[in-house]
This record gives structure tokens, C-alpha cells and sequence, in this order.
């Protein structure tokens, strides 16, 4: 967690959002034409939910088929461990300067500032990453970093870089400065760091899927290779690997296949090209936490990025608000669950309104909806116990609430009270009573409501009371 | 399974607590309806709520004892549960049976065989009674001069329960009105139950791409299935003075079009 969450729409990167978001909504149709949608997502929840379900066995099998390979596999517990192992790896190898490959599993654990700090020049090669590394920004969505800014902001970083002026609209011209400015880099990097999509425990093999060509590069011309990867995303075999390569690219952009996708099974050997070093870096960073609850679905994510496309509060606040490494849904169920239920994580199951979107574009079938429900029961618990002795309002509350409505008498009154006496106290309130009983203003929880809508009030005659009325 | 309207079905109004106290007349049209299809509508004055507020909000305690109550309210009556709002259908089907996964198995049996009875009235109506046209007249409105509505899917219903048809097909039986398509009618309109106080701010921006797009499609008026929204909805629009009027589809389906 980096910041507090704020819920707060933000109008610039609304638009860009609603741009990129209704790209994907239309590709969305073009993509579920293609295929049996529904068995896809069947079957591709059912190899995550075998991954999963088996992680320690398929990890000690992957890690196994890995030095088999020739590569070296390191296991870390926490963030700092894997932060330490890769700067340990750099050192070890004398490298200086260092070209990274988009990775989520690098931004959660700080891996560019640790870097930085250990005197490792490291660039982002991705475009979106890059460009949001030279703003001093952050990614803000997991397979479009820059999503949130428009080409005339990238046209104007690039044009300060290069110095020349670039046209927004001349996208040639701005992929060109970004491919002038890598590729010295790409060649004189000694080491390359990638994540990874997936990994097949079977044959040891990672598999990496792109759109730009940067991890091709990333993961064959320095003399080393060090790929971060959380230890959720082993699958067990080729049959499963297969199905979430090709399911990947149809959720995330609804095409068939990505531009390019890379096999890596161990380092070069024999005197082939490409590198001398292959390390893994496995990360649990609290997932093996969540394995065997009721989360246990959340670790099922291929992070393709459509839950956040589909989800309108994303498409509202962006992905910078939530304040964490991953945002949207699904950002919003495993932050708190990875980093524990602190007052800034226990915000974000509230970035919902619980529409279902996620869920219907979630192509492993994860029930995101229910678990932001679940979560927000724990948050209320942790902040029950966080009170410890001073009030918990918002518990009294509803404890006062399900003991009123819970008897139909008692429930009837509140109703009766709510609308009769309740009347004047709303027509107090409210500064202008507007026709047909809606008020600008009402009395607090519902404040909140009409800081921005008109509020119905309380009828005068529940249905209950017109029912006993004309039907006895 | 078709019922024919003339064996007089009988059926339990659940008529949900944000109907009963801030649109009782959605409750008294949905009686209507189901009377004029030849229904024999009963009503148990035990009912309350079904819980979800509190579920929706992080506590379940509460919203289980509110829920327990629900199915003591229905446990002693019979026939199909229909309720005008998608939302608390969702709750009954599909968080019942997680809220009372571990609970004595009078609750756990009452709450699987009351969810398989309760349905969304637009269901009942066209996949029960078969009834995909039952006639309606939008408010006031003209045969020569039809008014362009837009219809919001309510989450619940179209994601939650998988029903988008069935209310579109009722609607698209009332006269003097034509549906409008919108550009992602699908999206959520941002009321979400507490989400709404809570997520103010994000709630209202939800809302106005929703009244925008319905604007821009030319509509004159929305219509769903969830009075929630419709406050929400309908709320914003009178915030903003948008030239948008608000209706539950149950509304346009009285015959002479009164209101």
C-alpha cells in the first residue's frame, strides 16, 4: 500500500478509461463470437482451480524441472526476500545496468526503487511503463500502465526527451522515439527482468505473453535472465498452459493470440544464442495465506485486466486512487487479503457497488463480487476490534436495525415513525420540498445521498398500511 | 413450466422493504397486474426485509437475523414468491444459501426451497404465466407521438439472475412508447445499496453517464425493474432539472396509462 484510497472520480483519467474501456467492451463481442465463451471459462477456471489447489506440489515440481533445465530457482517469502534475491543476482553477476519487462509482480515488490537504490540502472522497456517510469507516475492498470494518460501527455514527454516536437496524433513518431531511446539500451543491458504469465510445472517452462516484442528482447540478448513470478501462477501442464495462453489475449483485448508469446525453458545451451543465466525468483508475498479459504478463488487471477475495464468505478477513479499496487476488482479483493485488513485496505472493498461486471468478464470465473462482500464483513470486524472499548457506531447500528426489523410490529412502527413522524423532521430539513415528496436535503446517513441527488422520502402510507386498509 | 392464467394461481407478494416505504404504489400496481393476469395475490403482513443492507455492508449477523425472519414469514405460505425488485430475488436465491450454510437445517432447508420459489415479477410474469405482451400505456402518451424510453437493466437481475428478456419484452408490449437503445446499457448506474453514501462522489458520476447516455440516445424517460436505482436515477435527474422522467416497468403496464 502505498497511499490511502480515495474515492474520488477524477475527470481527465475518466475519459481516457471510458476510451480504452469501450475499445474492450466492443472487442469484448467479437472475442465471445469466437468461441464457446462460457466452456472456455469453464475449463480455464478449472486449470487455475487444479493450479491452485495443488500449488505446493506443482511448485516443487516446477522448481525441480527448472535446475533440470540448467536454471536456478529462488524462493521467497516475502517481498523483501525477493527484492534481496534479485539484487543479490545483479551483484553476483557484476551487472550494472539492467532492462525490465512489464511485470505487476515487480511493482508489489518495489523491485525499480530497490534497484535504484542498489546503484542498478534499470529501465523500463515496456511503453506504458516506460512512460509512466519517466513521468515519476505510477502504472495504473495491470496490462495498460499508462491507460490512464492521453497521447497529447505522451507527446509532450517524448518531445521534452527528444527534443524535437512530436505530433500527438503521430503515433509512428512517438513509438520511434521510444524505440531510439531502448534499443542502446536493450544491448548494453547485462541483465534482463521479466515476470511471468504462467509457469508449466511439467517441463519447467515459463511463459511469457506480450504485445511489443521488449521481453522477447528482455529475455535474449542480456547474458542473464531473472524472472519474478508469484507461486500461484504454476499450472501443472502443457493441456492447461495452452488453453489460459490462448484465453489470456481473448479477455484481455478479445484477440485470438497475442502478438508474442515466449517459451523459456532453462538458459542457452549448446552455444545457442541468448542468455547465460535463467533465475527464478518465486514469490508467496501471502498468497499461500490465502490458498484453502474462502478466497482461495482470488488466486485463480491470470491478471488480464478485464474486471478492470468492465468495472465503472475503476472506469471513474482510475486505477491510481485505490492506492495499491493492484487496482480494480480485483486489486480491491487481493490487496487487502495480501497485506492484511489495515484502515487503508479495508477501504477497498467499498470501491464496488457490487454491479457484478467483474464477475461476467472474469474469464476464471472468479466470484469477485461475493468475496468484496465477504471482505467487507472482515473490515467491519477489524474495525469493531480497532475500537476495542469506544463505540463502533456503524455495528450498533445495524444490530439496533436487525432487532427493529426483524419483528414485523416493530418493523411496521419504524415504518409508520419514518413516515409519519418522520415527515416534519424531513420537511424541517429539507430547504426546498419539492413536489411528490423528494427533498434536497435529509437527515444523516442519507446526507450523504443528497449531496449530489434529490431524496425520496418516507411515504406517508406504507403498502403495508394501504394493504391492511382495503384488504384487512 | 406455463400456468394458465384461468386456474388462478395463487401468489405471494413480497413486496420488499424500499417498495413498501418509499413506493407503496409500485406494490399496489404489481397486485394489479398480477390480478388482471388472473392471480390470486396474497399477502403476508409478517414480512419485513430480506437482510441485504446489512449483508451488503459487512454485517452478516444482522443481516442473517433480518433474513431468518424471512423465512419464518414464509415459511407457512405456498405458491411462487414474486417480489418487483430483481435486487432482493438476488439476495432470497443467491446469498441465502451462503448466509445459512451453517445454520440448523430447518433454516438451511427453508432457505434453498424459498429461494427455488421466489422470481422477479417480469420473469413470473412471461416465463410463468407466458404472458410476454400484457398490454400498458406510457403516462399521457399519444399512439402518433410514441415516447422514446430507455430501458436500465438492473445489476441484479440481468448479471446476478441472468434475466435481461423478460422486462424488455413487457416493455416493448406498452403503447405510446418505443425503446431507445443506449451505449452500454449493461453498465451499473451506480446506486449499489449503501455504496451509495458511502461512494458518494463515485456513485453521482456513475449516475450522470447513465442519465447522459440516455440523453444522448434521445430518451425521455427511463425504465427499470429496481426502486433503488429509480430513486438514484431519478434523484440525479432532478438535481440536474434533465428533461428525464423515471418509471418502474410495472408502472407502464396498467391499461389506461394513469399514474
Amino acid at each position: 500500500m502505498h497511499e490511502h484510497p480515495q474515492a474520488e472520480p477524477d475527470a481527465g483519467v475518466s475519459l481516457n478509461l471510458h476510451r480504452a474501456a469501450g475499445n474492450w467492451a466492443r472487442q469484448r463481442g467479437v472475442a465471445r463470437a469466437r468461441v464457446d465463451w462460457e466452456q472456455w471459462r469453464e475449463q480455464a477456471r478449472a486449470v487455475r482451480a487444479d493450479a491452485v489447489g495443488h500449488m505446493d506440489e506443482l511448485i516443487d515440481l516446477l522448481s525441480r524441472r527448472v535446475s533440470a533445465a540448467g536454471g536456478h530457482v529462488h524462493r521467497a517469502r516475502t517481498a523483501a526476500d525477493a527484492r534481496e534475491h534479485v539484487i543479490r543476482i545483479c551483484r553476483e553477476v557484476g551487472a550494472r545496468s539492467a532492462v525490465k519487462a512489464k511485470s505487476m509482480t515487480s511493482e508489489e515488490i518495489g523491485l525499480g526503487d530497490a534497484l535504484a537504490a542498489a546503484g542498478i540502472d534499470a529501465v523500463e522497456t515496456d511503453l506504458g511503463e516506460y512512460i509512466v517510469q519517466a513521468m515519476g507516475d505510477r502504472p495504473s492498470h495491470l496490462l495498460a500502465p499508462a491507460v490512464h494518460l492521453s497521447a497529447a501527455q505522451v507527446a509532450e514527454l517524448f518531445s521534452r526527451e527528444s527534443g524535437h516536437t512530436l505530433d500527438p496524433d503521430d503515433t509512428r513518431s512517438l513509438v520511434d522515439h521510444a524505440r531510439d531511446v531502448l534499443r542502446p539500451r536493450f544491448l548494453a543491458a547485462d541483465v534482463g527482468i521479466t515476470g511471468a504469465n504462467l509457469a508449466v510445472a511439467e517441463t519447467g517452462t515459463l511463459v511469457l505473453v506480450e504485445s511489443e516484442g521488449n521481453i522477447r528482447l528482455s529475455t535474449a540478448l542480456p547474458r542473464v535472465h531473472i524472472a519474478v513470478m508469484g507461486i500461484e501462477k504454476v499450472v501443472r501442464d502443457w493441456d492447461g498452459a495452452a488453453h489460459l495462453v490462448q484465453m489470456l489475449p481473448l479477455a484481455a483485448h478479445g484477440v485470438p493470440a497475442a502478438a508474442s508469446t515466449s517459451y523459456i525453458t532453462g538458459p542457452a545451451r549448446d552455444g545457442d544464442d541468448g542468455p547465460e543465466q535463467l533465475h527464478l525468483v518465486l514469490l508467496d508475498g501471502g498468497r499461500s495465506s490465502i490458498q484453502g479459504t474462502e478466497f482461495e478463488a482470488a488466486l485463480h487471477c491470470i491478471r488480464c485486466g478485464a474486471c478492470m475495464y468492465a468495472c465503472p468505478v475503476y472506469r471513474q477513479v482510475g486505477g491510481h486512487h485505490y492506492g495499491s499496487t493492484y487496482s480494480g476488482p480485483i486489486g480491491a479483493v487481493i490487496t487487502p487479503l495480501l497485506e492484511g485488513l489495515t484502515p487503508d485496505t479495508a477501504e477497498l472493498p467499498w470501491f464496488s457497488s457490487l454491479c457484478g461486471a467483474c464477475v461476467e468478464a472474469c474469464p476464471v470465473k472468479i466470484p469477485l463480487d461475493d468475496q468484496l462482500v465477504m471482505l467487507r464483513a472482515r473490515a467491519a470486524v477489524a474495525n469493531s476490534a480497532a475500537a476495542g472499548r469506544r463505540p463502533d457506531p456503524e455495528g450498533a447500528l445495524f444490530r439496533a436495525w436487525a432487532a427493529l426489523w426483524s419483528r414485523p410490529a416493530t418493523y411496521r412502527a419504524t415504518a409508520a415513525t419514518a413516515g409519519r413522524a418522520l415527515a416534519p423532521l424531513w420537511s424541517t430539513i429539507a430547504r426546498e420540498h419539492e413536489d411528490g415528496g423528494w427533498h434536497t436535503r435529509a437527515p444523516f446517513p442519507f446526507s450523504h445521498f443528497t449531496d449530489g441527488r434529490d431524496a425520496l422520502g418516507p411515504d406517508p402510507e406504507p403498502f403495508h398500511a394501504r394493504w391492511r386498509r382495503r384488504r384487512g | 413450466m406455463v400456468i394458465e392464467p384461468s386456474s388462478g394461481v395463487r401468489v405471494q407478494l413480497f413486496v420488499t422493504c424500499l417498495v413498501d416505504l418509499l413506493y407503496p404504489e409500485v406494490g399496489e400496481r404489481t397486485v394489479a397486474l398480477l390480478e388482471r393476469l388472473g392471480c390470486e395475490v396474497a399477502f403476508t403482513r409478517e414480512q419485513t426485509c430480506c437482510g441485504q443492507p446489512a449483508l451488503n455492508s459487512g454485517h452478516p449477523v444482522a443481516a442473517r437475523t433480518v433474513a431468518g425472519h424471512f423465512l419464518d414469514a414464509f415459511a407457512e405460505t405456498d405458491g411462487p414468491i414474486v417480489a418487483p425488485f430483481g435486487s432482493c430475488v438476488h439476495m432470497v436465491r443467491h446469498h441465502y444459501p451462503r448466509l445459512f450454510a451453517d445454520a440448523a437445517p430447518r433454516q438451511r432447508d427453508l432457505a434453498r426451497t424459498l429461494g427455488a420459489r421466489t422470481t422477479d415479477l417480469a420473469s413470473f410474469v412471461v416465463d410463468v404465466l407466458g404472458r410476454s405482451d400484457v398490454g400498458g400505456r406510457y403516462p399521457g402518451s399519444r399512439d402518433d407521438a410514441p415516447v422514446p424510453v430507455a430501458y436500465h437493466h438492473e445489476c441484479h437481475l440481468l448479471r446476478g439472475l441472468g434475466v435481461a428478456d423478460a422486462p424488455l419484452a413487457l416493455l416493448r408490449g406498452v403503447a405510446g412508447c418505443t425503446v431507445v437503445e443506449t451505449e452500454r446499457g449493461d453498465l451499473c448506474c451506480g446506486f449499489g445499496g449503501t455504496f451509495s453514501l458511502k461512494m458518494s462522489n463515485v456513485s453521482v458520476a456513475m449516475a450522470d453517464e447513465k442519465l447522459d447516455r440516455a440523453l444522448a440516445a434521445g430518451a425521455r424517460a427511463i425504465v427499470s425493474t429496481d426502486v433503488g436505482c429509480l430513486m438514484h436515477l431519478e434523484g440525479r435527474a432532478r438535481r440536474r432539472r434533465l428533461p428525464l422522467a423515471v418509471h418502474h416497468l410495472v408502472d407502464l403496464l396498467e391499461p389506461d396509462g394513469r399514474l
